[in-house]
């Protein structure tokens, strides 16, 4: 037996997003349900979100996502050997959306599969494309984020309906001379299994808003001082800080605790709710988008939700 | 020595006061977090972690819930 020598490194070619083109303010869901904007902006900090129509499936938006990486990356289809989409709001469970997704981007035979650790499995996702293109299990890799929350959610219940909302991020991984991807830190805490879950079929999303609270705000910046310590860098040397986009005021809490004072913080969430799998490679295509971050910056990704599960990296802007 | 309440009152005006920038002196027994304070659930959690690291004691959140006002959470920590 033979295997392929070990790449010194993998690192993220380009992003890409998607985000359906219906807003919905918070002024809209107070229409429907007894809350209101300051109620949500104090609690959660979204002022708006997207929510896809009827039509527009996460097949759909992953698709659109992914083609914006691969265009971006300058790789052809023919390029990638294996897809990743990381999600946990399929409408149905058979079959996956990466073979869909590979399918419609003219991929021929990529190897396919979905991740689900909900809110954290981009992170999963790219850990292990990371590891895919460093073993030469695959040349380079599409990973996506991708989720259509808003088909599980119950839109009676204010706890959640002001928080999920719609789209999808993507990134195009490939090997790389020099690491420009850090080695992931993950873990999982299923004593909480219960604090997000859908029961069953029938069910929807429910939250203990309380415990997943507690839990973020105390357990996660060490996971984030890990990851750092792991890809050999101090925070201080940090570009970005990409959290998932849970909640502003989570986000804001680990970002103090970690101290990584010149980093810009991303406040995706604001604009376009929380998104789970989604919402850091929408996030961070999105800064860099608008400039917010720059090739060769390094920002640290920190993905969390249910589970309970999270994982984390150093990564290179490309 | 055990804290006496009065500690633990001043204790806890210090550190609701750095959550939310309502003014120690405010934080009296008799008042209610949410009718009283305005203070909302995820706020609760960030002062009772913040109290366990001041006091040493841990307040869950099934519990977090019954104690509603000032004093409810001075009689919990002391006992």
């Amino acid at each position: 037996m033979k295997i392929p020598d070990i790449a010194p490194g993998g690192r993220v070619l380009a992003f890409g997003h998607y985000q359906p083109a219906n807003v919905v303010t918070n002024d809209d869901l107070a229409k429907t349900m007894e809350t209101n904007d300051e109620w949500i902006l104090s609690r959660v900090g979204i002022k708006e979100r997207r929510v896809a129509p009827d039509g527009e499936s996460l097949e759909d938006m992953a698709t659109i996502a992914g083609g914006k990486a691969l265009a971006a990356s300058g790789l052809s289809p023919e390029d990638i050997d294996l897809v990743i989409v990381a999600t946990c709001t399929l409408e149905t469970q058979i079959p996956n959306a990466s073979a869909i997704v590979a399918h419609r981007l003219g991929i021929q035979a990529p190897g396919a599969f979905d991740v689900n650790a909900a809110c954290a499995g981009f992170c999963y996702a790219l850990g292990t494309a990371s590891a895919a293109v460093r073993a030469g299990s695959a040349r380079n890799v599409l990973v996506i984020g991708a989720e259509k929350l808003s088909q599980w959610i119950d839109w009676t219940d204010r706890s959640t309906a002001v928080i999920f909302a719609d789209g999808a991020g993507a990134a195009v991984v490939a090997p790389s001379e020099t690491p420009g991807i850090g080695p992931v830190v993950w873990g999982s805490a299923g004593d909480k299994s219960d604090a997000i879950i859908i029961k069953d079929r029938a069910d929807y999303l429910r939250q203990e808003g309380q415990t997943v609270f507690r839990w973020a705000t105390t357990a996660l910046h060490p996971v984030a001082l890990e990851a750092c310590s792991r890809a050999g860098i101090d925070p201080s040397e940090l570009a970005a800080f990409v959290p998932h986009q849970a909640n502003l005021r989570i986000i804001e809490a680990i970002a103090r605790k970690l101290g990584a004072d010149q980093a810009v913080i991303a406040r995706d969430i604001v604009t376009s709710g929380n998104t789970s799998a989604a919402s850091i490679p929408l996030a961070l295509s999105r800064m860099v988008e608008r400039g917010e971050v720059r090739t060769g910056d390094l920002a640290l990704v920190l993905g969390f939700g249910a589970g309970l599960t999270y994982a984390g990296q150093v990564i290179e802007i490309p | 020595m055990a804290a006496t309440e009065q500690d633990i009152l001043e204790g806890l005006g210090k550190i609701i006061n750095e959550i939310t920038g309502i003014p120690a002196s405010e934080v009296t027994p008799e008042k209610s977090f949410v009718d009283d304070l305005d203070i909302d659930s995820l706020s609760m959690v960030e002062i009772a972690v913040a109290a366990q690291d001041e006091f040493g004691v841990e307040i869950p959140d099934d519990q977090l819930k019954n104690l509603k006002t000032v004093k409810d959470v001075l009689t919990f920590i002391q006992n």
